[in-house]
């Protein structure tokens, strides 16, 4: 057990992989310096230049090669910054990535993890603050992870680099500071949501950050009556169904929640979910479909927090 | 190349405490200016040398750190203020912000959060010039670290084959972020790149503001002759760290104390007479000065503004 922040438990767990595993290695932009935000701190020093690759700015060919390096027996970790850098890379992960393994009869397979932050990152405007998660969930052959704490940031990456499968391994860009114990025996099976709190009359399903929201809301919630049951979805694909059903099948309610867009968004897929299956009322809160202005009421304009997450749960009346 | 300095130190005292990957301070209220800024203190003499001899009618494009590119091209430095304060009288009413300001009034494109966007955007806009028979031309600015990315290679052999009017200008200030850009550039640098593709060019002091306007004015005339693209590398220095939080401890102190030595801003002003070099500092802080005031007093956007001009098909409140 030691106290990490969540960018640290990153990095404790691809150090661990990397003793434990010489076929993990790390390929991205600024990685023999740490990460630009200390994600990969000490890795080139123990591991060497070797393993732990600097690349030139060349987001496409970063992502290419590391199919390349997985069809030839490497488990690479790419770091992409953001995901919205991830976008010069789509190709290779969509056409490339996801399908190696179906479309080579499998021969194959591209696993690999790409580490491709999400989020509003406040003060970075509208190419730094996109939240896509719902993309990748959309291309069959990928996994699609996005951890909220410490703990999970650190098992969920030993899983991912475990799985074999290219994952779509999405951090929060503002997050990482965020501290928390971590014990390193605690694994977590990719898929497996984590019920945060227990309530009877909602069930509230978030990741990512919004997970830390919607603890709030639920706890003012509570203090008006309203008993709201917190899923950490955590993975997205796949998505925990026998968690969130069971959930959903006791409180009767479901509001799925995330910083994403909400027309569009995963939400939705988890919404219809439930309601096909249990035939109960559902809601989704997200980001109004609008880019992320600069100026600070604009951002807010924006953001899903707690506030908004709580007037979602009273209007379920 | 005053008016450019004094406005970068400017933001970056405004900016202090204020980026948001480094801590929670971006919410705080004092901070004015917001996120990560992009300086390009100690390059001045590459934007105001290329600029010089543009007109307003032409064009330009410009990357994260393109402040310098709009003062030269001759943005407003108040509506540029009031846009780094996220204001609503701003060059993009306070949507943008440092790494997006444009100023279409004086043909300044914009500048971009993404490495190398603006190479096609700065082709695709010359060819525009080319359909509409128009004699303006673009100027393209990126840094060193984007001739690794593809948009380069594919920007300029298509500005090649269209013999379009671009001057593509390599602001190469050796370093990408915590990297330093040779070791991760093969070959014979930029501009033996852009030859291999069929752009010719020059390579200049990126420091020596005479030197880079005469090259570029020597290459402009050959673009606007119809020549086609044209290619100017200018070496300079990143005096500041990748954003103004950024204490750059990654590098070799002595690097940087060599670069302060070669600050383009002495070396201009070794040339001029004392107290114009004073007069033309004293305007310029005085300018400076000016727009904080007006930036700090400046109306925020209403929130209502979130959802305009975000598209006409389908636009509406598609609410959360
Ligand atoms: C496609 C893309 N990849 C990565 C980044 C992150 N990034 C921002 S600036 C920068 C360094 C750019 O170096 P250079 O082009 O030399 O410009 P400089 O910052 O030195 O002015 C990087 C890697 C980005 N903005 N876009």
């Amino acid at each position: 057990m030691a106290r990490l922040s969540y960018a640290e438990a990153a990095c404790a767990a691809l150090e661990r992989a990397m003793r434990d595993d010489a076929r993990v290695v790390v390929l991205g932009e600024d990685v023999g310096r740490g990460g630009i935000f200390g994600q990969y701190r000490g890795l080139q020093e123990r591991f060497g230049a070797g393993r732990v690759i600097d690349t030139p700015i060349s987001e496409a060919t970063i992502m290419g090669a590391a199919v390349g390096m997985a069809l030839a027996g490497l488990v690479p970790v790419v770091e992409m910054r953001v995901v919205d850098f991830a976008l010069c890379a789509m190709d290779e992960i969509v056409n490339q990535a996801a399908k190696a393994r179906f479309m080579l009869g499998g021969q194959a397979r591209a696993g690999l993890v790409a580490r491709m932050p999400i989020g509003l990152w406040s003060g970075s405007a509208a190419q730094h603050s996109q939240s896509l998660e719902a993309w990748f969930a959309h291309v069959p052959g990928l996994a699609v992870v996005a951890p909220a704490t410490p703990q999970d940031n650190y098992a969920l990456l030993a899983a991912a680099i475990a799985c074999g499968d290219p994952v779509a391994y999405l951090e929060h860009k503002e997050l990482w500071s965020l501290a928390g114990e971590v014990a390193e025996d605690a694994a977590v099976p990719l898929g497996r949501a984590a019920v945060l709190r227990e309530g009877g009359d909602l069930t509230l399903v978030a990741w990512s950050r919004t997970v830390h929201a919607a603890l709030e809301a639920a706890a003012q919630a509570q203090r008006r009556g309203i008993g709201v049951e917190v899923i950490d979805l955590r993975t997205l694909w796949p998505w925990d169904r026998d968690t969130v059903l069971a959930s959903c099948a006791r409180t009767g309610r479901l509001l799925v929640a995330h910083e994403a867009v909400r027309v569009g968004g995963f939400g939705a897929e988890i919404a219809a979910e439930v309601a096909e299956t249990l035939g109960i009322r559902v809601k989704r809160l997200g980001s109004p479909r609008i880019p992320v202005g600069y100026a600070k009421p604009l951002e807010d304009e924006a953001r899903v927090d707690a506030a908004r997450l709580l007037a979602a749960i009273e209007s379920f009346g | 190349m005053a008016r450019i300095r004094a406005f970068e130190n400017a933001a970056e005292e405004a900016s202090r405490g204020g980026v948001s990957a480094f801590g929670a301070a971006a919410a705080a209220a004092e901070v004015r200016v917001r996120g990560p800024l992009h300086l390009s203190t100690g390059q001045e003499a590459v934007a105001a040398g290329v600029c010089a001899n543009l007109a307003p009618t032409d064009l330009l494009t410009s990357t994260h750190r393109g402040h310098g590119h709009s003062i030269a091209k001759g943005a407003s430095l108040e509506r540029m203020m009031c846009e780094l304060f996220g204001r609503a009288n701003g060059t993009n009413r306070g949507k943008g912000g440092s790494m997006h300001i444009a100023d279409f009034s004086v043909g300044m494109l914009g500048a971009n959060g993404v490495v190398a966007a603006g190479i096609a955007i700065a082709v695709g806009a010359a060819h525009a010039l080319r359909l509409r028979g128009e004699r303006a031309v673009v100027a393209c600015f990126f840094g060193d670290g984007a001739v690794n990315r593809g948009p380069f290679l594919e920007g300029l052999n298509w500005a090649a084959i269209h013999r379009l009017p671009v001057l593509f200008v390599c602001e190469d200030n050796r370093w990408s972020a915590t990297t330093p850009t040779a070791a991760m550039t093969a070959g014979e640098g930029a501009l033996a790149r852009a030859r291999g593709i069929g752009v010719d060019g020059l390579a200049v002091d990126g420091n020596d503001v005479f030197a880079v306007d005469a090259a570029a004015a020597a290459l402009l005339s050959e673009v606007r002759a119809g020549g086609g693209p044209r290619f100017l590398h200018a070496v300079t220095y990143r005096i500041k760290g990748h954003v103004s939080v950024d204490a750059a401890a990654y590098r070799d102190g002595k690097e940087v104390a060599r670069a302060l030595e070669n600050d383009p801003l002495a070396l201009a002003a070794a040339r001029l007479g004392e107290t114009e070099v004073r007069r033309i500092l004293d305007e310029a802080q005085a300018e400076v000065q000016r727009a904080l005031q007006v930036a700090a007093a400046a109306p925020w956007p209403d929130r209502a503004s979130a959802y305009a001009d975000v598209q006409d098909t389908g636009a509406g409140r598609w609410l959360g």
